[in-house]
């Protein structure tokens, strides 16, 4: 007891007790695993019998012409969806944050983009798929048949596959990402509005010259979760496509061919160095973004 | 005062988490018969018709054997998922059933190329059964002379025809003998109804290998290197495509004829022919309920001069894991269940498949009986259509090699959707899953 006391209140050791569990953590669900992981990534495993292969692994993935594809399909998805999730949702948080329209409609409005983040992806992908299946009965199908265009194929083709998942990830993320710039934008001060106002700005003017600048870290936030979330995505994938199959494996993702050959076809050592090299890309991207976007300097540096 | 005690409390809890912990996984099955002298079994099984089947040959068992009861636990997963548990339940060795179906194209994944496996050999098991029991069937799951799995069906392909339709088009079935006239009659009956009439399967690798088969082609050389760009191989889809050409051929919704999307459009007439595996019984009955009295089954279109008539398609090998603490009692049980004439009357009964042990393709009373759903519902016979070309159903030796995964894995996602989804020429594509293919088994 004596022990404890004087442990907490020493100014030296305390604080390390204190974050201790989330240090304990992380080492034990996070440092180890990447570890284990860059070990694997230097093996052959067959039914748990481990040999050393040095860097085969990475060589077979490099020469591997899949790996590029999937890579070429995550990287597509995650540039795409940050462009199409971080103006949309700025400019209807926007809209929800201005004096124009009433609070109720607009409360249920913010609600109700808010609900499918809520929804698990498994039903949803589902849902999707229906709707977008290549017979003429499909929502989708229908839909282009009002404007008097033929069935199209979606899922069987590239680009409609593509537009099946963006379509998947605006409707799950938009209310979300809504969300996260109207807690950036109620904590913008009034006085700036009401400045800009005396002096004459138009409601353009204070968007472009208040509220975006000061939305500046919400932002980072987003794209960098958003970098992650995208170069990372499998189960939106894997239930649209019922599977890891896809036509032309237009539906791969790195992930979803991590799984593919770790766990489907029995290869750990090959997935340990796709997740290695897919660790290394995402870090590489977000480090870059958060050092040239300022993140790292100092608060008085800024 | 409180401080201490709340981290106190905190630290008791952390602590009683982690016992938990480590106290998980403690009840393993020690093997035996239990009180009651029951022994219990564990079984996945990834197709819930397979389950009641196996229950159903349980509960024989039992009736035959009151000395030696067993207590079966069957659970059914989902085809992928199950293979993938199986999968990391061999490489951590823990959490492993004593029996399991596993895909016949997933077969290979559960045994080395150097032959180490954690399936036992179940060679001595099948001895009582063995000179009924096509050995094409016992070969697709025999590696280096040790017997890894039972099959399930024979699955000889054959192929169904919608009468009806195909009268109104002024096509008749009987005429069609070889791939040539079944291009012939397809195009014919494209023709005259603007429909498509046989199916071009993209995601499946069923129907492609009968040809490769029927010309004497193979996946693998000799020194099992993938030859997928071999000439037979490429001759074989190339003459597939030429049906496309033709319009004799088309692609379905879903991919395959074996999937829920494409069970409506060939329940509604939109293809009137149907080559697939004798197994195809049971979809049509379950899922095609319109089409009852319409359906003639017939023998696949062949090759003139051909090696083989036909080749099973699909197929479940069953298998017991050689850890496995009741390793001997499930040996002989699953051979009861899966060899013995009893087990292969069920498996048409119950399931409508084409049983691997040839003396009930005999037995005319269990075959031609009017009560049964499956000879009901087709116009034809389905033994009468097998016992024609029973002596030359052939084993297409790419099935049994160990990277017949990885094949099947290109072929159904990239290889066919290209050539019969968008028009790559056969030798191109094959190629390239040459290419893909040679980089992934370096």
């Amino acid at each position: 007891m004596v022990v404890l006391r004087r442990l907490l209140y020493s100014q030296r050791a305390a604080p390390y007790l204190f974050i201790a569990p989330f240090v304990i953590t992380l080492l034990a669900f996070w440092m180890l695993p990447l570890a284990r992981t860059f070990m694997l990534s230097t093996q052959e495993v067959v039914f748990g019998q481990a040999a050393f292969v040095g860097l085969d692994n990475y060589q077979r993935l490099w020469e591997d012409r899949l790996f590029w594809k999937a890579m070429f399909n995550s990287a597509r998805y995650m540039v795409l969806t940050i462009a199409l999730l971080i103006p949309i949702p700025l400019v209807l948080a926007a809209l929800i944050n201005s004096k124009i329209g009433s609070d109720r409609v607009k409360a249920v409005f913010k609600a109700s983009m808010f609900v499918p983040a809520l929804t698990s992806v498994v039903v949803a992908g589902i849902i999707f798929r229906l709707m977008f299946a290549e017979t003429g009965t499909g929502l989708m199908n229908q839909i282009v048949g009002l404007v008097g265009l033929d069935p199209v194929r979606w899922l069987r083709i590239d680009t409609g596959g593509l537009i099946a998942l963006l379509a998947l990830a605006m409707w799950r993320w938009t209310g979300v990402n809504i969300l996260y710039f109207l807690a950036g934008m109620q904590a913008i001060p009034e006085e700036y509005y009401e400045a800009a106002t005396i002096d004459g700005a138009g409601r353009l003017q204070q968007f472009f010259h208040i509220t975006l600048p000061n939305l500046k870290p919400t932002i980072v936030y987003v794209t960098t979760i958003s970098v992650y979330g995208g170069l990372a995505m499998f189960l939106e994938s894997f239930m649209l496509y019922r599977g890891n199959a896809s036509p032309n494996d237009q539906g791969l993702t790195v992930i979803g061919y991590l799984y593919r050959r770790g766990i489907e076809q029995n290869d750990l050592g090959f997935a340990s160095a796709v997740g290695v090299v897919l660790l290394v890309v995402i870090m590489a991207i977000n480090l870059t973004f958060l050092t040239l976007s300022g993140t790292f300097k100092k608060e008085s540096a800024r | 005062m409180t401080t201490r005690r709340r981290i106190t409390s905190l630290l008791a809890a952390g602590l009683a988490a982690t016992l938990a912990l480590s106290a998980c996984g403690g009840s393993e099955d020690e093997g035996g018969p239990d009180a009651q002298g029951r022994t219990s079994i564990e079984m996945w099984v990834f197709a819930e018709l397979h389950g009641t089947y196996y229950e159903a040959m349980a509960e024989q068992w039992n009736e035959k054997n009151p000395d030696k009861q067993i207590k079966l636990d069957v659970t059914v997963f989902p085809y992928d998922e199950m293979h993938n548990k199986l999968q990391l339940a061999v490489n951590s060795g823990k959490g492993l059933p004593d029996v399991v179906d596993i895909e016949v194209n997933k077969f290979s994944n559960f045994v080395s190329e150097d032959g180490r496996t954690p399936l036992a050999d179940l060679s001595e098991a099948a001895e009582p059964y063995e000179d009924d029991i096509v050995q094409a069937r016992m070969d697709l799951y025999n590696r280096e002379g040790k017997q890894l799995g039972f099959p399930t069906h024979v699955g000889a392909q054959v192929a169904f025809y919608n009468v009806p339709l195909m009268e109104k088009a002024g096509v008749d079935y009987k005429t069609i003998k070889t791939w040539d006239d079944f291009k012939a009659a397809g195009a014919e009956y494209h023709k005259a109804t603007g429909k498509a009439f046989g199916i071009a399967s993209t995601d499946t690798n069923i129907v492609q290998p009968l040809i490769m088969a029927q010309l004497g082609g193979n996946l693998f050389d000799e020194d099992g290197n993938v030859t997928v760009n071999s000439p037979k191989v490429v001759e074989a889809v190339e003459m597939l495509q030429d049906m496309q050409k033709a319009g004799a051929i088309s692609t379905i919704p879903g991919g395959s004829p074996d999937i829920e999307e494409a069970y409506g459009p060939i329940n509604d007439g939109e293809y009137a022919a149907v080559v697939y595996p004798a197994w195809y019984t049971s979809r049509f009955v379950d899922y095609m309920p319109d089409l009852a009295g319409d359906i003639a089954i017939a023998p696949a279109p062949i090759v003139e001069g051909g090696e083989v008539a036909t080749i099973g398609g699909g197929g479940t090998g069953t298998a017991v894991i050689d850890s496995s603490p009741d390793k001997e009692f499930a040996m002989e049980w699953l051979a009861f269940a899966k060899l013995s004439p009893e087990a292969n009357v069920a498996v048409w009964e119950e399931l409508g498949f084409d049983p691997v042990n040839m003396s009930v393709w005999e037995d005319e009373e269990v075959t031609h009986n009017p009560e049964n759903k499956f000879n009901k519902y087709f116009r034809t016979n389905l033994f009468d259509v097998l016992n024609q070309v029973k002596g030359d159903i052939g084993h297409f030796e790419s099935f049994a090699d160990p990277n017949l995964p990885k094949v099947d894995e290109v072929f159904t996602t990239s290889t066919y959707n290209q050539i019969f989804g968008d028009g790559v020429p056969a030798k191109k594509a094959l190629d390239q899953a040459q290419a893909d293919l040679e980089n992934q088994l370096e």
